[in-house]
């Protein structure tokens, strides 16, 4: 089913409106995942663990169902399915197979010597937070004028008309985390979001998927702090110990609180609401950390306070301690060849995914970069050839995983998306060559089932607000 | 104590020899056999030979009689091409792009001109950057001075040979460097005053050229910029040295050309984002423009319109294009000059012929630069500079086998070699922790 572009854009409108009328359900199991349960109207002033103030209100977009067959697939799960098939319904994939049933309604696509794939998922992002064109007007991913910024969300910076949104989803990239910036030691809760057209930034909301909190250490901290401090890294770390204290303590306060409700709720302050979260293992901790050494001691403060990193980001010293990452169940989100841009970066090597990978740590190849973001199959081509290179044997089964299903655990939807297995969101790219060829390219994306993304069809090429006008038309992404 | 410090000096003293001598094998005769060998200056040749002595191409065909004492590389089944020209970077200038104290690529310059700033005098043979670049197959590079100033100074050609700066240097300079998009940086609040400062300077450099005794006289009025900066500019407004002018909207690509033709100038154009929308101008005036393939967010309001088919554009318009790499973004572009060959593939993969892509990344920037006779192509009589692969040069699963610039071999380990070695067994170990 093709959509012309005006009736995508009505999808959008209805997809949102009835995301707004739809009833939210109460769970009575708050965690693992975020739930939807809402606090009663008036209760803002209480501290309610996984409270859900700007719920997502995303629904998929209408689609019939799909199958293509006769193409080369790449499960993230298992060997490649050479000309094999796949069928989708309701944005859901249904089968996976040498060949599967055709559902009725469908749409057939014969993907001969083509590639499927999951879609991508990017755990670095700062689009949306960052908008294009950049200016200071534009510019909302540092609130840089705290250490320790653990009460702001990145989602109420994303701009959902950033045109580096619909390059990222033809780049085949169908869910990213958005990050607060790295200025500061505590940045801020991320969000998970769906790579989709939306007048909202809570029609992008990925359902279900946890907060993340953002962690910084090194440089970029006691750089931007110098004169105020932290402006050493012991200063850093004092600064991290001083927070959690405080957070232990109002995790204490009210937890205790909410299960008396004995005499007035104690005041309410959004950051160690936030801390608060991680303690109670609602959130998942994601620490920008270049070195080995300052990787090492976060690890120990994690210990000190009770939490756990999920992941740590950039990591260009992850190799030194891959051993220990693994031990202790720590993905490393990783470039596939940036370093020696600075001093904590100066020891980057291009078989840092692979040495990490090989020693049984979830490894995903992350961009913080909206050009790299389009092309991480691309990064994930470089990291596999620098692992062959140096004697790390990586086969492309292995490389699929470190831009779907590993980043999805990262995020904690690795349950929902990342891999293609009956039951998971329909989340796919159809490539028109081997993903890992440098001349590879997606020619269709599908987000839970809908074509979102047509290379071949400059109708289904989404393009947002801020480019009508401003971008020449017809130039194809 | 004495022991330790004799030690450390041993060390020293060994790493230099090793720095010294070790990082390039010695010239020697070279016959690189069987490989389906790509020129560039003519059609490929299958199953052919290259042949090298004392650093240079003597032979290249599929029936060449191979020397006796020659050191044969058999490269059957491999593809061989002259190395790889990244003509845009600040390789050796910058060693850690945060470090303030490892940038020699921005002069201060007198009033926003630093037309006499040769950015090579300042150059790190040493730089560890040197050496990832080189091995995946970049051979020869064009140092820019950075800065966004009015003219920011001069660029030179250099191969990636193991010695000395002075060693390193093709030629120098290949052009002077310029740009007309943001006025702020070179000292104008509006483009239109760019352009005024550029014109100015062009006049007084004239003016300059016929009163030059009256200026030592000090019976000249007073001029936009120095002496030095004067005479540095006398080659571009003689039309001799071009100058690069960075523009990226097509606008200020217009306005580029305008001035080219105002003055009988010749002009290259960097960036070029926007090049694709006057396409046939650029190609009407035979102006070549230094691009990415890997481009097409509209990142600021001179970019509005960068789309990644535009070198492929370019190219089938008739413009000379010369790619360069990690024109898009990012700080860790020194350590990244090595991926020049994905902006290869991706311009292929946007619309370029491979051939053209191939030419871009070798003769093109040869021709450009004014040294097609050095380097650029395999043929008689250029260096060496030749790269041997176990595939498609643009594809990531190709391996490079072999690297010779000035026909000396790149043996040295990187710095990440090093470092991947140490830690490829985790924990090092005990009983050898400093290995």
């Amino acid at each position: 089913m093709r959509h012309s572009r005006l009736s995508l854009l009505a999808l959008v409108t209805a997809a949102t409106l009835s995301g707004c009328a739809s009833a939210a359900k109460p769970s009575s199991t708050p965690t693992p995942a975020r739930d939807t349960t809402r606090a009663a109207p008036g209760l803002g002033g209480v501290s309610t663990p996984n409270a859900d103030p700007f719920p997502s209100t995303y629904v998929r977009f209408p689609s019939a169902p799909l199958v293509i067959r006769n193409v080369n697939i790449f499960t993230a799960t298992g060997p490649l399915i050479r000309n094999g098939a796949i069928a989708v319904a309701d944005g859901k994939i249904i089968a996976v197979g040498q060949t599967v049933e055709t559902p009725a309604g469908a749409r057939v696509i014969d993907g001969n010597g083509k590639y499927v794939t999951p879609g991508i998922i990017d755990t670095h992002s700062h689009i949306g937070a960052g908008g294009a064109p950049g200016t200071q007007a534009n510019s909302d991913v540092n609130e840089a004028t705290n250490p320790v910024t653990a009460n702001v969300w990145v989602e109420h910076s994303v701009w959902p008309q950033d045109p580096q949104i619909p390059r990222d989803l033809a780049g085949g990239v169908t869910t990213f985390q958005v990050l607060p910036g790295s200025a500061n030691l505590i940045g801020g809760r991320s969000v998970v979001l769906k790579v989709v057209p939306s007048r909202t930034v809570q029609g992008m909301k990925f359902p279900g998927a946890k907060y993340g909190l953002k962690m910084a250490c090194g440089e970029n901290p006691k750089r931007v702090y110098a004169q105020r401090g932290p402006s050493t890294r012991m200063g850093n770390v004092a600064g991290y110990r001083a927070a959690w204290i405080q957070a232990e303590q109002y995790r204490r306060r009210w937890d205790k609180w909410n299960a008396d409700h004995k005499g007035d709720p104690p005041a309410r302050d959004l950051g160690l609401e936030t801390l608060a979260e991680v303690l109670r293992g609602n959130m998942l901790v994601h620490n920008h950390c270049y070195r080995a050494d300052e990787m090492a001691q976060m690890i120990d403060i994690s210990k000190e306070f009770g939490y756990k990193i999920r992941a740590f980001h950039h990591g260009v010293e992850a190799y030194k301690i891959a051993d220990i990452l693994a031990k202790e169940g720590i993905g490393g989100s990783l470039w596939a060849d940036w370093g020696a841009f600075k001093m904590e970066a100066l020891d980057g090597v291009k078989a840092n995914i692979a040495l990490v990978d090989r020693a049984g740590a979830r490894v995903a190849v992350h961009s913080d970069d909206p050009s790299g973001s389009q092309r991480l199959n691309q990064e994930a081509a470089k990291a596999m050839a620098a692992g062959n290179l140096a004697g790390i044997p990586v086969t492309e089964e292995q490389a699929v995983k470190w831009l779907t299903i590993n980043p999805a655990w990262q995020l904690g939807i690795d349950d929902k998306t990342g891999s293609l297995e009956p039951g998971k969101n329909a989340d796919l790219i159809l490539w028109n060559a081997d993903p890992f060829s440098v001349y590879a390219k997606p020619e269709k994306v599908w987000i839970d089932g809908a074509l979102l993304y047509d290379r071949l069809d400059p109708r289904q090429q989404w393009r947002t607000d801020f480019e009508l006008g401003f971008v020449p038309a017809g130039a194809s992404r | 104590m004495t022991r330790t410090i004799s030690w450390a000096f041993a060390v020293v003293g060994l790493s230099a020899a090793l720095l010294g001598t070790a990082g390039l094998a010695d010239a020697q005769t070279i016959a690189i056999t069987g490989g389906k060998v790509y020129p560039v200056s003519s059609a490929p040749i299958e199953n052919a030979t290259v042949l090298i002595r004392d650093g240079k191409i003597v032979a290249v065909g599929a029936n060449v009689s191979v020397p006796a004492d020659a050191r044969r590389i058999d490269a059957s089944g491999k593809w061989v091409t002259p190395g790889f020209i990244n003509s845009s970077t600040q390789l050796g200038l910058v060693e850690v792009g945060q470090i303030q104290q490892t940038h020699e690529d921005v002069a201060r310059g007198k009033d926003f001109i630093a037309a006499a700033f040769t950015v090579w005098d300042g150059l790190n043979s040493q730089s560890v950057m040197l050496a990832p670049a080189r091995k995946e197959g970049v051979t020869s590079v064009v140092v820019i001075p950075q800065g966004n100033l009015l003219v920011s100074g001069q660029a030179a050609m250099l191969d990636l040979v193991d010695g000395m700066p002075s060693d390193m240097v093709i030629r120098a300079p290949v052009a002077m460097v310029s740009q007309v998009q943001s006025p702020t940086s070179a000292g104008a609040s509006a483009r239109g005053e760019l352009l005024l400062r550029l014109r100015e300077l062009i006049e007084d450099t004239r003016a300059y050229m016929r009163n030059r005794a009256a200026f030592e006289r000090h019976e000249t009025r007073d001029f936009i910029a120095s002496r030095l900066d004067l005479q540095a500019m006398i080659p571009v407004v003689e039309g001799r040295l071009p100058l690069l002018i960075g523009a990226d909207k097509a606008t200020d690509i217009d306005a580029a050309l305008k001035l080219a033709r105002d003055n009988g100038l010749k002009i290259m154009i960097g960036g070029g984002a926007e090049g694709w929308m006057v396409a046939n101008r650029l190609a009407a005036a035979r102006v070549p423009v230094l691009t990415g393939a890997m481009n097409n967010i509209p990142g600021s309001f001179t970019t509005l319109g960068q789309i990644q088919e535009n070198a492929g554009l370019l190219r089938r318009a008739g413009v000379p294009v010369l790619l360069i790499g990690n024109s898009g973004s990012g700080d860790e572009e020194t350590f990244n000059v090595r991926n020049l060959k994905q902006e290869g593939g991706n311009a292929v993969a946007y619309g370029m012929s491979w051939e053209d892509a191939l030419r871009s990344v070798t003769l093109t920037p040869a021709e450009v630069f004014g040294v097609a006779d050095r380097i650029g192509s395999l043929q008689p009589g250029r260096e060496a500079n030749v790269v041997v692969w176990t595939g498609d040069p643009f594809e990531f699963s190709t391996k490079v086998e072999h690297v010779f610039v000035r026909g000396r071999e790149s043996v040295q380990p990187t710095r990440q070699d090093l470092l991947t070695e140490r830690y490829k067994t985790l924990p090092p170990s005990p009983a050898n922790p400093i290995r």
